[in-house]
C-alpha cells in the first residue's frame, strides 16, 4: 500500500486501463491464445509456405486425394479424445488394427462375403477394446500398464499366426471402402465417413449428458463419483467405442491397402495421440473440444502431404510429429502460465486501487 | 504357528516366487530337451539376458518414482549408432573412450527427456513417447540410413563385451558391475531412498524436503546412461549397428520390472526381483526354439505374460491393503 501511495495517480490508471479485461487488446490477446485459433493460423502459414514451395501443392484433386493417408488415423483419433479426456490413455489401438486386419484376412481366406468380413473385423476390434476396458475398469489396473501389454498381445496374435506371411486374397468389392470416391465427385469415401463420425462425436461430446460427465471425470474423478456418474461404466464405454472406432479404421485401412501383415499400422498409436494432444486436449484431462482436434488432424495430415512433396524423407515426418507432440504438451501449460500472471497484475492492480 | 507364518511369508516374497517359478521352468524345458541346463547353456542365457538386465534397471528407478520411459529402445539405437560410428570413421580412438561417448550420448538423451518431465510438466508417457520417435528418427538422420558392419569395427571395439575374465565374457561382467551399483544405490544411498519416498506418496516426500524435480532429471539420467552403455554393447556384441537396433525393446524392459513385482504405480519394487525378472524372460526367449514354437510367438507370449505378472502384482498389492486395514481395525 505505501508503494502505492508514492506512485503518481496517473500511472496507475494507465496501468489499469492496460489490463483492462474488456480492452480490444485484452480481447485479442485471449483470442489469440486460444489454441483452435493458434492451429487454424498454423494451417493458413502451412497453406502459404506448401504452395509457395510447390506448384503440386494447391490443387483441388491433390487435397482431396492426400485424405486418404490421413483419415484412418482421424477416423481413431475420435474416441480417444474420450479417452484422453476423462484421463486415461490407449497405446494399443495400433495393435487393434493389427488384430481386427487379421480376424478380417482370416474370415477372407475362408471364403466369406464382403459384409461377414466387415462384421468380423468390427466385432474384433470392438471385443479387443472390451478387453482393455475390462482390465482397467473391473480390474482396477493403470491404463498405460494394461494398454502395454495388450500392445503385444494383440499384435502377438496376428504374428504368431501369420509369421512372415500376409492375406493379400480379399473380394475385389471390398475395395469400394477404402479407395473409392462418393459418386462421379473427387471426394473420397473415406472423408465423407470421418466427417460422419466427428459429427456423431462432436455431438456426443458436446450436446449430450455423456459428454458432459466425460468432462467432470476428466476433471476430477473422485468428485464426477460423488456426483453420481458410473465413472467406471463410462470409461469401459470409452475403450469399447476406441475398439470399435479402431475396426471401422481396420477395414477401410485395410480395403485401401488390399492386405494385411502383422506389422500394419505400426507406430500409429503416437500419431494419433499426437492429433488429440496437438487439438488441445489435455492430458490430464477435463480440457478440449473437438473442433482443435479436427484442426489438428488437418493440420498435420496436410503437412506431411506438402513435406512429401517436396521430397522430406520419412524420417524426418517421424521426428517432426514427435517434436509436435512434446511441443503440444508444453505449450498450453506455457500459455496458462502467461494468462495466469497477467489475471494476477489486474487482480493485484485492482486491489491497489 | 510362527515359523509357520515366518516361512508363509518367505514364499510369498516375489524373489522366492521368482526362483521357484524359474526352476520349474527350467524343469520343464529340460524334460522337452535334456542339454537345456548345462553350464554352458545357462551362462549363454545370462549372457543373452545381461543387456536387458542393465536398461530393465534403469527403467525400473523410472517405474518406482510413478513414472515410465518408452524411449530406452531409441536410446540404445541412437546412442549405439553413433559409438559405431565414431569407431569407424575414427578406428584411432580407444575402444573405452567410444564406450564413454555411448554412454555420454545416452546421458544427454536421458537429460533431454528429464528436462521435459522436471521443468516442462509433460508427463512421462507423453514425453517418452514423443522422443521414442524423435531419436529414432534421429538415428535414421545420422546413419543417412546405412549400416555399420563388423569389417568396419575394429577388434578392440568388438572385444568390449565379448573378452573374458575368469571364464565369464565381459558381457556377464557388465551386468553384474551394473546390478551391483543399482542395489547399493537403490537400497542404501539417500537418493535412492527418496524415489521411493517420491514413487510411495508424492506429496509427502515433498514434505520432508524431497525435490520432485530433481529426483525426475535423476532417474531419467539414469536410465538415459544405462541406455547409451548398452547401445554400445548392443553394437559390439551384435558386430553390427543397424537402424532398427532394439526397437520394441522398452517393452521387455517393462515386463522384466512387472514380473519382477515392481507396481507400475511406482513406490514398491526392489533390484533383485527387477533382475530374476529379466532372467525370467531371458530363459522363455531361449526356451521357445529348444520347444519348437516359431519365434513369431514371442511378442504374443511377452505381452501375456505381461499381463498375468499386472494381475498377480494388482491382486497381492489389494490383499496388502485389506490385510493392513484388517490390523487397524483390531
Amino acid at each position: 500500500m505505501q508503494q502505492a501511495d508514492r506512485q503518481p495517480k496517473q500511472e496507475l490508471v494507465n496501468i489499469s486501463r492496460l489490463i483492462d479485461e474488456n480492452s480490444l487488446k485484452e480481447k485479442l490477446i485471449l483470442l489469440f491464445t486460444k489454441w483452435e485459433v493458434l492451429l487454424g493460423i498454423l494451417l493458413v502459414f502451412e497453406f502459404i509456405l506448401f504452395s509457395n514451395l510447390s506448384p503440386y501443392f494447391l490443387d483441388y484433386f491433390n487435397l482431396m486425394n492426400s485424405t486418404f493417408n490421413f483419415m484412418e488415423k482421424a477416423i481413431m483419433a475420435l474416441p480417444m479424445i474420450y479417452i484422453i479426456m476423462s484421463g486415461d490413455i490407449d497405446i494399443s489401438i495400433a495393435s487393434i488394427i493389427a488384430l481386427s486386419s487379421f480376424a478380417m484376412g482370416y474370415a477372407a481366406s475362408m471364403g466369406m462375403d464382403v459384409a461377414g468380413i466387415i462384421l468380423i473385423g468390427l466385432a474384433a476390434g470392438t471385443l479387443a477394446g472390451m478387453f482393455n476396458g475390462f482390465f482397467v475398469t473391473i480390474l482396477k489396473m493403470p491404463a498405460i500398464a494394461v494398454t502395454l501389454a495388450t500392445q503385444s498381445l494383440f499384435r502377438g496374435v496376428s504374428q504368431a499366426v501369420l509369421g512372415d506371411q500376409a492375406y493379400t486374397e480379399y473380394p475385389k468389392s471390398m475395395a469400394f471402402l477404402g479407395q473409392g470416391y462418393v459418386g462421379d465427385t473427387l471426394i473420397p469415401f473415406e472423408l465423407v465417413i470421418f466427417l460422419f463420425l466427428a459429427a456423431v462425436m462432436g455431438f456426443i461430446l458436446h450436446k449430450t449428458r455423456y459428454g458432459r460427465k466425460l468432462y467432470a471425470i476428466g476433471s476430477s474423478r473422485e468428485a464426477a463419483r460423488f456426483a453420481g456418474i458410473n465413472v467406471s461404466r463410462i470409461r469401459f464405454i470409452n475403450f469399447t467405442l476406441m475398439g470399435l472406432f479402431c475396426g471401422i479404421a481396420a477395414v477401410l485401412l485395410t480395403s485401401r491397402i488390399g492386405s494385411t501383415r502383422p506389422n500394419i499400422a505400426l507406430g500409429w498409436d503416437m500419431e494419433v495421440i499426437t492429433l488429440v494432444v496437438l487439438g488441445g486436449v489435455s492430458i490430464s484431462g477435463g480440457k478440449g473440444n473437438l473442433f482443435g482436434v479436427i484442426m489438428a488432424i488437418f493440420l498435420l495430415g496436410y503437412l506431411k502431404f506438402g513435406m512429401g512433396l517436396i521430397n522430406l524423407s520419412a524420417k524426418v515426418m517421424v521426428i517432426t510429429t514427435g517434436l509436435l507432440l512434446v511441443i503440444a504438451v508444453l505449450l498450453p501449460g506455457f500459455l496458462d502460465g502467461v494468462k495466469a500472471r497477467r489475471k494476477l497484475k489486474s487482480q493485484q492492480m485492482a486491489s491497489t486501487l | 504357528m510362527i515359523r509357520l507364518q515366518s516361512l508363509r511369508k518367505i514364499t510369498q516374497r516375489r524373489d522366492t516366487s521368482l526362483i521357484i517359478l524359474i526352476v520349474l521352468l527350467l524343469a520343464v524345458v529340460t524334460m522337452r530337451a535334456p542339454g537345456f541346463v548345462s553350464a554352458d547353456n545357462i551362462q549363454r542365457i545370462v549372457n543373452d539376458t545381461s543387456i536387458l538386465v542393465m536398461v530393465s534397471l534403469g527403467q525400473f528407478f523410472v517405474i518406482l518414482a510413478g513414472g515410465i520411459d518408452l524411449s530406452v529402445g531409441s536410446v540404445i539405437g541412437l546412442s549405439g549408432m553413433a559409438a559405431a560410428m565414431t569407431n569407424q570413421y575414427y578406428p584411432g580412438i580407444p575402444a573405452v573412450v567410444v564406450l564413454l561417448i555411448g554412454v555420454g550420448v545416452g546421458l544427454v538423451l536421458g537429460l533431454i527427456n528429464g528436462v521435459v518431465v522436471a521443468y516442462g510438466k509433460v508427463p512421462a508417457i507423453i514425453t517418452t513417447l514423443g522422443t521414442l520417435s524423435i531419436y529414432r528418427g534421429l538415428t535414421f538422420v545420422l546413419s543417412k540410413g546405412q549400416w555399420v558392419t563388423a569389417h568396419e569395427m575394429t577388434d578392440s571395439y568388438m572385444r568390449l563385451p565379448h573378452g573374458n575374465l575368469f571364464g565369464i565374457s565381459n558381457l556377464i561382467w557388465w551386468g553384474v558391475l551394473v546390478s551391483v551399483l543399482m542395489f547399493y544405490f537403490s537400497g542404501y544411498t539417500r537418493r535412492g531412498r527418496e524415489i521411493y519416498a517420491i514413487g510411495g506418496n508424492k506429496v509427502a516426500a515433498k514434505f520432508v524436503g524431497v525435490s520432485e524435480q530433481k529426483i525426475y532429471m535423476i532417474i531419467f539420467t539414469l536410465s538415459g546412461m544405462l541406455g547409451g552403455l548398452a547401445g554400445v554393447l548392443w553394437t559390439s556384441r551384435y558386430a553390427a549397428a543397424v537402424n532398427e537396433t532394439a526397437s520394441g525393446f522398452e517393452l521387455q524392459t517393462v515386463a522384466a520390472c512387472v514380473i519382477g513385482g515392481v507396481s507400475i504405480a511406482g513406490g514398491s519394487g526392489a533390484v533383485p526381483g527387477v533382475i530374476l525378472g529379466a532372467l525370467f524372460l531371458g530363459i522363455i526367449n531361449n526356451a521357445l526354439p529348444v520347444i519348437n514354437l516359431s519365434p513369431f510367438y514371442q511378442l504374443f507370449i511377452q505381452g501375456a505374460i505381461v499381463l498375468g505378472a499386472m494381475l498377480i502384482n494388482t491382486v497381492s498389492e489389494r490383499r496388502r491393503e485389506q490385510e493392513l486395514l484388517k490390523g487397524r481395525q483390531r
